[in-house]
């Protein structure tokens, strides 16, 4: 039988959504019990990302849609986080730690190297004028997780 | 989500306490917050009090880059005291610790700053 839960969430492309997003998603996968520090993780990915396609995908213009789908199958968490944005022109050079294309907004360049260590899996697919979709994944190691 | 901003100039120590919710939304107030607190105050160092942030991410990160350089630019060092366990092993991912000073509480802060200037 599947375990399989899911939720879909889509907002507007404004920074203040950032932190409604992670609570959002922490807030659903609580349902697995997780610990503190792997929704800490589950928390910190989601506003890397979201905050990815505001600036970068969208230019931090407000008026785009950020996409996100959450899934739980048994013990695994799946996120999806998804923009119809500008895409990312040079994917090996985007993901280099440190790196970023916009210096003078103060960013550090670790956004796809925290999403890297957080998580077990990614997965990022993106095209130039069409827009960027990362996939996740992470399984939750809690005991009531372990027990589904 | 909000931050709630606390500056308190001690001698030539910039303390800046974080509570709250630093990411990307956040982050814009604590660079004018901090760059107005520079322009005024006769600040060498900043000491930087992480006791009640709970949550920062790599925006959070960069503000604090962007600051570390303006203070080091004039000679003057930063210190991140009261780090948690999360935000700690950020710092510790991007290398942050490499330039910053970590100390245990505000005390240890100052009193590290006493001892080199």
């Amino acid at each position: 039988m599947s375990e399989r839960n899911f939720m879909k969430l889509e907002f507007a492309s404004r920074s203040e959504n950032e932190g409604f997003a992670r609570v959002t998603v922490a807030a659903f996968v609580s349902q697995l019990d997780p610990t503190l520090d792997e929704l800490t993780d589950l928390k910190t990915v989601v506003s890397e990302a979201v905050t990815n396609a505001i600036i970068h995908g969208y230019n931090n213009r407000p008026d785009g849609t950020v996409t996100i789908v959450a899934e739980m199958d048994g013990d695994t968490v799946y996120l999806t986080i998804e923009d119809q944005g500008e895409g990312i022109d040079d994917l090996e050079l985007a993901k280099q730690p440190l790196y970023t294309s916009k210096p003078e907004l103060e960013r550090s360049g670790m956004g796809f190297t925290i999403m890297e260590n957080f998580m077990d899996e990614i997965e990022i697919s993106t095209a130039v004028g069409i827009g960027t979709k990362i996939k996740m994944k992470k399984r939750i190691e809690s005991k009531k997780a372990l027990f589904n | 989500m909000s931050l709630h901003i606390e500056l308190e100039q001690h001698r030539k120590a910039l303390i800046v306490r974080l509570k709250g919710e630093l990411d990307h939304h956040t982050a814009d107030a604590v660079k004018t917050r901090m760059e107005d607190a520079l322009l005024k105050g006769n600040t060498t160092h900043i000491i930087l009090s992480l006791k009640d942030l709970s949550f920062m991410d790599s925006s959070g990160l960069g503000v604090i880059l962007g600051r570390y350089k303006q203070i080091t630019a004039r000679g003057g060092k930063m210190v991140v005291c009261d780090v948690n366990p999360s935000v700690y092993r950020l710092f510790e991912m991007s290398g942050l610790f490499k330039i910053l000073s970590i100390q245990d509480n505000e005390r240890q802060a100052l009193t590290s700053l006493e001892v080199v200037s």
